[in-house]
């Protein structure tokens, strides 16, 4: 007879293996503890110089002695940047989705899905190359030029000579990469409704478009929010394609007016000034802060977002790699 | 008693009704279709432009050079672009992985408590955040640390930016094994780090290999948090603690450059990088097709070559 024998270690192998699977969990936490506070100190020197006005502040000069820096036209430029994308690729996004769950025939919908996941993987610096080699120019005459010549230098947002390096191209492009991710994740939400409710709405003899107002929209109503919040942490955080299509002003000029007019977000100028800066300036330690303002933005907006989306969902883990 | 009048005007008001109801719904209907024209159609249009404009620019000698100097007749290629994307793929991975695979077990075999739904909630968070503030963040931890931009610094930042994905599709694909195959496990007296490695992880061996490759693919398109940390250049790796260049970046650098050459360059590099992650992303979509589904695809491209 043997006797079973256990080895010794073994015991400790599963805690030792707990811990390490604990600790391989926390290096997340670790992560995000030590991003803000990592941005914050290498951005202290900012804060110290300037306080609030680099908040409200629209200077930005990065000539030494003379060096002041405010963020203000920035983030101004990165919220209606992102607004105006999320205007067009919002309701786009919704419509996608309303046809892939509730209108499109069986056999359009899974490929119809999948080259909308796909588009989400391609890379950002490839939508910047394409609009700025090709769809420039189609912005240019076939939007600009018109609106441009409708309303003229006399309406502030249309004023200015239509260049297509500028805010609406950059918004326009925008709203094109984000539309896969709302899309798909609306389109997650929407399936989510039991089919009961829709088939409650068909029995009282509604239309399709009376059984997704009815029964579909207002279960789905705080996913589809949380969706379009999800995109506007997309949105905001875009850098590559809103770099190469700005058109990259700053200063006070960089405070948004007109569509025709290049801008700068918070996103860009990093980008952008980042190769300009000396280590240990102050220009570098703008330029962490401002990072670290985005950091907030997309931190306030992505927990905001999480909250709805899991609310409806418990997983949406096709959208978060899409 | 409803005279036969009122039946009537019962009857066209019925019609009314109804016809405005169906009128609007097939605007409705109209309008989505419309939606789903409007955002396919510039979709469709990237990739069609880069596939044409891309692949004149390919050659043995554009895949394999250094770049030229800038302006000269010479445009050479992105040889150390595509070497320096792959390098930064297997580095990044190496930290990426085993870190991520682990925490996707805590989070599927322990995070069933507070601490494990905070977690899951600030990965997801982590999943959704601009790459460029990883970049920033890099940046400021190790190269000013370090003093010197390196290819380590790029892999930690991408690596952080693969972290959430596969933490997350090792967690749902870990969940999808069924308790009954634990169980068999701990009544044979095997211990449960056992059970996970050889059990459980070998039946969600799909859905691992999947998001593993999904975040591969996320990262070789990542070009932000690139700049900040492996800066660009233009020459072969030279030890990994050096800048050094990948294809987001050098497609980026050749967008700002005002000659045709570099233009068409940075077509082809697109062209290569698209080929890159849409490869990978097509293979693992096809991999997770049932049996069912691929020998349906099969007995169809059979049927239209008879």
């Amino acid at each position: 007879m043997h006797a079973i024998t256990m080895k010794k270690g073994s015991i400790h192998a599963d805690k030792i293996f707990k811990y390490v699977a604990i600790a391989a969990a926390t290096y997340v936490l670790a992560i995000i503890i030590m991003i803000v506070f990592n941005l914050t100190t290498g951005s202290v020197q900012v804060w110290q110089q300037e306080g609030i006005s680099f908040l409200t502040g629209s200077d930005w000069n990065s000539v030494e002695g003379r060096e002041s820096y405010g963020a203000a036209p920035y983030i101004m430029g990165t919220l209606v940047n992102a607004g105006i994308a999320m205007l067009i690729a919002v309701p786009l996004s919704f419509g996608i989705a309303m046809f892939l769950s509730e209108l499109s025939p069986r056999l359009l919908r899974t490929p119809l899905a999948m080259v909308i996941e796909l588009l989400a993987a391609v890379p950002s610096v490839v939508y910047g190359l394409w609009g700025l080699l090709v769809f420039r120019t189609y912005v240019r005459d076939w939007i600009e030029v018109p609106l441009h010549n409708i309303f003229g230098d006399n309406s502030i947002i249309f004023s200015g000579t239509p260049f297509g390096l500028d805010i609406l191209t950059a918004s326009i492009v925008l709203a094109i990469m984000i539309i896969p991710t709302v899309a798909s994740v609306s389109k997650e939400i929407m399936i989510a409704v039991p089919n009961s409710q829709r088939e409650a709405a068909y029995m009282l003899g509604a239309t399709k478009w009376e059984a997704f107002r009815l029964a579909v929209l207002p279960y789905s109503k705080s996913g589809l929010i949380g969706a379009t919040i999800l995109g506007l942490g997309r949105a905001v955080g875009e850098t590559m394609a809103v770099t190469m299509l700005i058109g990259n002003t700053t200063g006070a000029a960089a405070f948004p007016s007109s569509l025709f007019q290049p801008g700068q977000t918070l996103a860009s100028i990093m980008a952008n000034e980042f190769a300009e800066a000396s280590q240990g300036g102050l220009h570098l330690a703008a330029l962490i802060g401002i990072g670290l303002i985005l950091f907030i933005m997309a931190f306030v907006i992505n927990v905001i977002a999480h909250l709805l989306v899991a609310k409806v969902v418990k997983s949406h883990e096709g959208a978060v790699l899409a | 008693m409803i005279t036969p009048e009122q039946r009537a005007e019962f009857r066209t008001h019925f019609r009314y009704n109804v016809k405005r109801r169906i009128i609007f719904d097939k605007i409705i209907k109209g309008g989505v279709f419309a939606c789903v024209v409007i955002a396919i159609v510039p979709l469709v249009a990237i990739l069609v432009n880069v596939f044409t404009n891309g692949s004149s620019a390919l050659s043995w000698e554009f895949l394999t050079q250094i770049p030229g100097a800038v302006g000269s007749d010479d445009p050479g290629g992105i040889g150390p672009a595509i070497q320096g994307t792959l390098v930064l793929i297997g580095l990044s991975s190496l930290i990426g992985v085993p870190v991520g695979v682990m925490g996707g077990i805590f989070l599927s075999e322990y995070g069933n408590n507070r601490y494990g739904r905070m977690i899951r909630f600030f990965n997801d968070v982590l999943a959704e955040f601009p790459t460029i503030v990883i970049g920033v963040f890099t940046f400021v931890l190790i190269v000013l640390t370090i003093g010197n931009f390196s290819v380590w610094a790029g892999s930690f930042a991408l690596s952080i930016i693969m972290l959430p994905i596969i933490m997350r599709t090792t967690e749902e694909s870990l969940k999808l094994v069924p308790v009954t195959y634990r169980e068999a496990g701990y009544a044979l007296g095997i211990r449960r780090y056992r059970v996970v490695f050889t059990i459980v992880l070998n039946s969600a061996k799909n859905g691992l290999v999947t998001g593993i490759l999904l975040s591969v693919a996320r990262i070789a398109g990542e070009t932000a948090p690139l700049v900040f940390t492996i800066l660009g250049s233009s020459q072969f790796l030279d030890g990994l603690d050096g800048p050094a260049d990948a294809l987001p970046l050098r497609i980026w650098r050749l967008s700002s450059l005002p000659y045709d050459s570099a233009v068409t360059q940075g077509w082809g590099a697109a062209f290569v990088l698209i080929i890159l992650v849409l490869s990978i992303n097509i293979g693992v979509r096809y991999m997770l097709l049932s049996k069912k589904e691929k020998t349906r695809i099969k007995f169809r491209k059979l049927g239209a070559m008879s």
